[in-house]
């Protein structure tokens, strides 16, 4: 029964961190057409800017203010760093998809290598506040409460995307850009900046997913993204690009199977996540709640 | 690739007779190389370069003549690698069959994922195939069933391989087999792109639409670009093991798939010789740009600079960059001079499409 309680509740961070990513990624697919490669690289660099803000800060603010201040600075340097790739790289390249795939590619190549050559190739200890790393007892099972964190998160983060796209403006310009961007363009809706608005969202969820995911491993290194950039693609088309309920739903499906899978095997959890990806493909290949194809 | 001066059609033939000859070739090649031309590490280097030209030939089949985009070459690269060596080495076959058992399998796992994954389109496939691709590699890295030697890889039982094919004296043979291995994928290449299906593959890159609508299946004109193609990635991954000796789990990675991309990319996607030159290129780069970064004239620029050069990962990713940016068609398109024309336009910063004819869109 505890092993149970504590593979649901770490399977739960995990499909919470894929979220993070996923979420983003599907966003920027739904209305650009871009599978953004360079989303792994952002990640990368939300948990290297967290850690280093961690270990500037933690002796002025204690370590509970510098892991809140370092989740500020992940999102913002990060928000800022994609809309800088979307301003100055993507935007001459719009209308040419494969081209922008190929340009984020090598940007997220050079991106997250850049932190190897500034930080070193080796694994860096993420340090993180005594109460995230002590355990909760759920059920008989003990359950570091930074999974406790990193899942109300991904929570608050669905119901603010959900408020953001049903409820505001920019967030009906978004829906309808992914919709038809050409029509949106003739309404003289200026849908570029709406792009540089939704990469912008994306990197800061990814940089925020960075550092939360810092926090679920313990650890850093320079491939950290990229590993993560996998499954959450995969996340995002079991779910149907474009949309971010199904990109929730698909994470919990693929964090409790990896995590449950896992368990058994080491490698049987990885198998499993790529089995119901070519499942879903073959019977459903829009996604679990995709509109779009 | 049309025009050209008289000399045109003598490049390649000059070229071709240079490669073949520089086994024999003792002169040093200053700043370029180490040592003679015909040193064992040259000869090495440049035939492990052909030895990606293969596979991003085979690449280029489909992403830059079928204008699809596949994530998951790696694996059947990968299978050219893993299953000679288990073949040999756990099985205890020859040399023959192993190849022959290598070939089959990876032509038989391009068939299965093809006709699985092209049922899908565009972005979606590019994932299917990245699934698959992770898929082998998880398989190939955790060691399921004993066989692959995880992490630490397996290396090449040497004792089962005939005489010639051993050691570092014998490297020029491996070079040999190597460029003529390169040579007939290179003419096999030629053949199918100017073939009726090649021709197919072409018109499902500009509008797949309009072939279906003369009547065409796209679907199975794809299938068969992305069966040929493993094929041949096979065929790259087999010669590539043979001149390493053994197989790391870097073979089946997703690292690898993007450095096929960027091969292509860098020779141009959609020409032939481009992609050999791209493979060759990338892999020089790869293994002379740590050399250069602790050469004296790199010792002294400032960190700043001096630090990033030493990363041929991070390098590539700019070059890559910029490559995409201003020459879309890579050398083989920059060579035949039809892509500055961007270049200048970007850099007056006057129209913001480098829309153009051909290449993949």
């Amino acid at each position: 029964m505890s092993t149970i309680v504590l593979l649901t509740l770490t399977g739960l961070a995990l499909a919470a961190m894929y979220f993070l990513l996923a979420a983003g990624l599907s966003l920027i697919f739904g209305l650009m057409d871009v599978l953004n490669f360079a989303h792994g690289a952002f990640f990368t660099w939300g948990a290297y800017v967290a850690w280093w803000t961690v270990g500037r800060a933690a002796d002025v603010l204690g370590p509970t203010g510098a892991f809140l201040l370092a989740l500020v600075a992940a999102t913002l340097a990060v928000a800022a760093l994609a809309a800088a790739v979307e301003i100055g790289l993507l935007r001459p390249l719009y209308r040419r998809p494969i081209y922008q795939v190929l340009v984020t590619l090598g940007i997220g190549l050079a991106l997250s290598q850049l932190t190897s050559v500034i930080w070193r190739p080796d694994a860096r200890p993420f340090p993180q506040p005594d109460w995230l790393v002590a355990t909760s007892t759920v059920f008989g099972a003990r359950v570091p409460n930074n999974r406790f964190l990193l899942i109300a998160a991904a929570l608050a983060v669905l119901g603010g995307l959900l408020l953001f796209l049903r409820r505001t403006r920019y967030g009906l310009i978004v829906r309808a850009g992914a919709e038809n961007r050409e029509m949106v363009q003739a309404l003289g809706i200026d849908v570029d900046r709406a792009f540089t608005l939704v990469f912008a969202l994306g990197g800061a969820l990814a940089g925020l997913g960075g550092v939360f995911g810092a926090a679920y491993f313990g650890s850093i290194n320079p491939n950290f993204g990229s590993v993560n950039l996998i499954f959450a693609f995969i996340v995002v088309v079991i779910g149907g690009l474009g949309s971010v309920t199904g990109s929730a739903l698909a994470a919990v499906v693929i964090g409790l199977a990896q995590q449950f899978g896992n368990y058994y095997t080491s490698w049987a959890g990885d198998f499993v996540v790529v089995l119901l990806l070519a499942v879903v493909l073959l019977v459903r290949p829009r996604g679990l709640l995709g509109t779009l194809q | 690739m049309s025009g050209g001066g008289r000399l045109r059609p003598l490049l390649p033939v000059a070229i071709l007779v240079g490669l073949l000859a520089a086994p024999l070739v003792s002169a040093p090649v200053p700043v370029l190389l180490d040592g003679p031309l015909n040193g064992p590490g040259n000869l090495q280097l440049l035939a492990v370069g052909f030895a990606f030209g293969i596979a991003a030939l085979a690449y280029n089949l489909l992403f830059g003549y079928t204008g699809v985009l596949s994530f998951g070459h790696a694996l059947f690269f990968g299978a050219g690698v893993y299953l000679p060596t288990i073949a040999l080495g756990e099985w205890g076959w020859g040399l023959v069959p192993a190849v022959a058992f290598a070939l089959v399998a990876g032509t038989l796992l391009a068939a299965v994922i093809g006709a699985l994954a092209l049922r899908t389109q565009g972005v979606y496939f590019a994932m299917v195939t990245l699934a698959f691709a992770q898929a082998g590699a998880v398989l190939v890295g955790k060691n399921v069933g004993g066989l692959t030697g995880g992490e630490e890889g397996l290396s090449l039982p040497f004792r089962r391989l005939p005489r010639w094919m051993v050691g570092v004296v014998n490297t020029d043979n491996l070079y040999w087999l190597t460029l003529a291995v390169l040579i007939l994928v290179y003419l096999l290449s030629l053949r199918l792109v100017t073939s009726p299906a090649g021709r197919v593959w072409q018109g499902i890159r500009e509008n797949e639409r309009r072939v279906e609508m003369l009547g065409l299946r796209p679907y199975a004109f794809k299938l068969l670009a992305f069966v040929v193609s493993g094929a041949l990635a096979t065929v790259g991954g087999v010669v590539y093991l043979f001149l390493t000796g053994g197989a790391t789990p870097r073979a089946v990675g997703a690292d690898l798939t993007v450095a096929l991309l960027l091969m292509v990319i860098i020779g141009g996607a959609g020409s032939l010789w481009g992609p050999v030159a791209g493979a060759v290129l990338y892999h020089y780069l790869n293994v002379r740009l740590t050399v250069w970064a602790g050469s004296d004239a790199v010792a002294g620029l400032p960190a700043v600079l001096r630090e990033p050069l030493r990363d041929p990962l991070f390098v590539f990713g700019l070059i890559f960059v910029g490559l995409v940016l201003f020459f879309p068609q890579g050398l083989a398109g920059a060579f035949a001079g039809r892509r500055l024309g961007p270049l200048r336009r970007a850099l007056g910063g006057s129209t913001p499409t480098l829309a153009g004819k051909g290449g993949v869109e």
